[in-house]
């Protein structure tokens, strides 16, 4: 009844194919270094890729970075580029999915052969590209707080690590006599992560941590929450939510009577775009933990959001990742320009050591962990919406992504 | 019967010509490695193509089967990465666990794993159909059913951080068995594998399409009732395509994880559940090869259009979903119908044959 010689033989054939193919590649572990891809830098412009979520629920936080990405560009081009060469750069959407982060980045390394790329925000879009860079020996300039615990020698971390900004913000509560905990986040890596370094600070700092709690990513739905942490009598709340649950929370935690005079909550995924989307009036006396606000004095700040607000609007704030973003690029362009060529190898090479004077203050890359020595900054946010320092570190702290420095961290990483 | 059966060898045999002979070569590494990403999906596609097109079951919930499969093999590649006796990396940071949890044991044995990336979702298939075909649970019904498995599953995974890596999913595999997946000729091994296995997916559901068991689906679509009387039990007949489709779908999330390298709950979820029905629908849920070529060319469309446009691309695709529903209900493959009626008036009483004429336009 069927022709089976002819449809089986269009199956067979690949078949067999497949198997004379699979003799020839190299298994794992036999050649350690197979290439990669090599940036074109022949013309006279240099093509960097800018990867961030256009679309999707990360596209509110990640269209800002990018935004400021474009600005150093446009300074930087102004400036005369980089040896000689204008930046070219060149967008893709990660539309707040993981794989296409991926794919994308791939897009940028091999086809458009960027010499370098600059975005992500959430820590899986970090995972998911993270392969991919060091597959193609390409650079990732990653631009957010994250939970550390990661050293990929292709990405330079230029936001804080858990030592900048989670830790000081222990020390801060420790230092204002708070002595009990109760910690809330969203369902994912960053809140579980920082959750389980700041109950090793807690044991080993006479704190207690009254509870735990984690509510899906998105999650509007907060009544039982708050009534726990009220009925639970700590003396500050350490806040890890993200994106709108914050909305939520703070709306659920003032109406259960909580305020930041009875119970402070520190956050640490709360900027000045955040702020203006909750709603000052939730949000008023609450803390934040961060390296850089609107606020922050210098004339390298006042320059910075001067430019953003006349290329973008002048209602639109400028915000920490937004600011860590920025640096990146002039570090880049600095570490290239001590390298003398956009050789990867060689930028990584030259980057130790590389200073510039940013928007928050002097920041050094430290060669060793690809991190950025940053100062740690309380702050309270004021009826303005604008976030004003109450703390600071002093100094850059250095940067400790596995808490090597930090004999009650052991044995967490 | 004869004239048709060539023609459908010459179909597998242009296919095959067009995926092994002129895509390595036309195709740079990265095209060639997306392409591997597309036609996985169109395995997810063939299976719907059976089930929605020509059983009338709405699957609503394939992501379920895709990620099954997925985890699976990407449980093994981790384990295997690992090497014995040792946890993934990602366990070490996230889990604080002292053992290997004992549900990822087994996928440490590759006779284990491989065949589970397609028993697995056949089973959970089997559990669900038996349950609900035989309830009569149908049309609407059906499709809440299979979403809602898909949204708890997805939640599921989010939730256990330390054994299922939570949101970032299973990620940075050194090794597909053995072999190293950062060398190129490994990647269009791949490559190979993915498409040799496509076709044998699509010549498995012509054979089923063609048989009497074929006949058989489209009269439960049909009409069940009748079929009922005439002493059949559709429950039976539903759950063979529910299961043939799972497992398709279990086979593509298994390769697309050596393919692309990843796999999250953010494949898996209701979303992607949509999108591979999306896909079916775009090329034509009833014929052979519509389907593979819809969800080829959604998942083109998608890189291209978000490639130009990478601000404005989802308005794009939307306008293009809108187009294609409004004027050519029954996909692209009806474009080829069209055409054929057009040059020979009277109609070619046959159901679908394979075209091949759109699969030169789509995958070259």
């Amino acid at each position: 009844m069927l022709d089976i010689r002819g449809r089986w033989k269009g199956v067979l054939l690949p078949l067999a194919a497949i198997l004379a193919l699979s003799a020839c590649g190299s298994k794992t572990g036999e050649n350690e270094s197979t290439g990669g891809a090599v940036a074109d830098t022949s013309g006279d412009t240099v093509k960097v890729g800018l990867l961030n979520s256009l679309s999707g629920t990360m596209a509110i936080s990640e269209v800002t970075v990018r935004d400021s990405i474009r600005l150093a560009v446009e300074e930087i081009n102004a400036a005369g580029g980089v040896l000689g060469k204008k930046i070219e750069p060149i967008s893709e959407d990660g539309a707040s999915d993981w794989p296409t982060f991926a794919e994308k980045a791939e897009k940028l390394i091999r086809e458009d052969k960027v010499a370098a790329v600059f975005g992500c925000w959430t820590s899986a879009s970090r995972k998911a590209v993270k392969p991919v860079f060091e597959e193609n020996k390409a650079l990732l300039f990653y631009p957010v707080q994250y939970e550390g615990l990661e050293q990929s020698p292709y990405i330079f971390y230029t936001g804080a690590t858990t030592n900048q900004q989670i830790v000081p913000g222990l020390d801060y509560l420790k230092s204002q006599g708070k002595t009990s905990v109760y910690l809330v986040g969203s369902d994912y890596v960053f809140p579980r992560t920082a959750n389980k370094i700041i109950k090793a600070y807690a044991a080993a700092n006479g704190m207690t941590v009254l509870g735990e709690d984690y509510a899906p990513l998105g999650s509007t739905e907060f009544g039982t929450i708050v009534n726990k942490v009220k009925a639970s009598k700590a003396s500050a709340v350490f806040n890890t939510l993200n994106g709108d649950s914050n909305v939520a929370f703070f709306k659920e935690y003032k109406s259960a009577g909580l305020t930041a005079a009875t119970m402070p909550v520190v956050s640490v995924s709360i900027a000045e775009e955040e702020v203006k989307s909750i709603g000052t009036q939730y949000l008023d006396g609450q803390l934040t933990a961060w390296n850089y606000y609107q606020t922050t004095p210098g004339a390298a700040n006042d320059k910075f959001v001067k430019a953003y607000k006349a290329k973008y609007g002048q209602d639109k704030p400028t915000s920490d990742p937004m600011e860590a973003a920025y640096v990146s690029v002039y570090l880049w362009k600095a570490m290239v320009e001590k390298a003398g060529k956009f050789d990867v190898a060689a930028v990584k090479s030259a980057s130790d050591g590389v200073t510039f004077e940013a928007p928050e203050g002097l920041v050094t890359i430290d060669g060793a962990t690809q991190h950025i020595y940053k100062t740690a900054r309380i702050g309270k946010v004021g009826p303005d919406g604008l976030i004003t320092e109450v703390w600071n570190s002093g100094q850059p702290v250095k940067p400790d992504p596995y808490l090597k420095g930090y004999p009650w961290a052991t044995g967490l990483s | 019967m004869r004239s048709l059966s060539w023609r459908a060898g010459a179909g597998f045999a242009v296919g095959a010509v067009l995926l092994f002979g002129v895509a390595p070569f036309a195709l740079s590494d990265f095209r060639l490695s997306l392409l591997a990403k597309y036609l996985c999906l169109a395995m997810v596609a063939v299976g719907i193509g059976l089930a929605w097109g020509r059983g009338g079951l709405l699957t609503l919930g394939q992501g379920v089967f895709f990620g099954l499969g997925g985890y699976a093999m990407a449980m093994h590649m981790k384990l295997a990465d690992a090497g014995p006796g040792e946890m993934p990396d990602f366990m070490q940071l996230y889990g604080q666990l002292d053992a290997l949890p004992w549900w990822w044991r087994p996928f440490a044995n590759p006779a284990f794993a491989l065949p589970a990336t397609v028993l697995l979702p056949m089973l959970v298939a089997f559990l669900l159909g038996s349950l609900v075909f035989r309830r009569r649970v149908r049309g609407a019904y059906f499709a809440i059913l299979s979403q809602a498995l898909a949204a708890a599953m997805a939640i599921l995974l989010i939730g256990q951080q330390g054994t299922t890596g939570g949101t970032n999913g299973l990620t940075d595999f050194q090794g597909f068995f053995g072999y190293d997946l950062d060398d190129p000729v490994n990647q269009r091994m791949v490559y190979f594998i993915v498409a040799g296995v496509l076709l044998l997916l699509l010549a498995i559901a012509r054979q089923l399409m063609r048989s009497r068991y074929g006949e058989l689906l489209v009269a439960v679509r049909d009409s069940e009732e009748r079929v009922r009387f005439l002493g059949y039990n559709p429950a039976n007949v539903k759950l063979v395509a529910y299961v043939t489709a799972a497992g398709m779908a279990g086979l593509a999330g298994a390769l697309f994880v050596p393919a692309v390298g990843i796999i999250n709950p953010a494949l898996i979820g209701i979303v992607p559940s949509i999108e591979f029905v999306i896909g079916v629908a775009v090329g034509g849920r009833a014929s052979l090869l519509g389907p593979v070529l819809g969800a080829v060319a959604v998942a083109w469309a998608k890189t291209t259009l978000s490639e130009e446009f990478p601000a404005a691309w989802t308005y794009l695709q939307g306008l293009l979903f809108v187009l294609v529903v409004a004027f050519l209900p029954g996909g692209l493959a009806s474009v080829v119908r069209l055409l054929r009626r057009r040059r020979r008036p009277p109609p070619d009483p046959a159901p679908v044959s394979p075209a091949p004429v759109v699969a030169q336009e789509v995958t070259a």
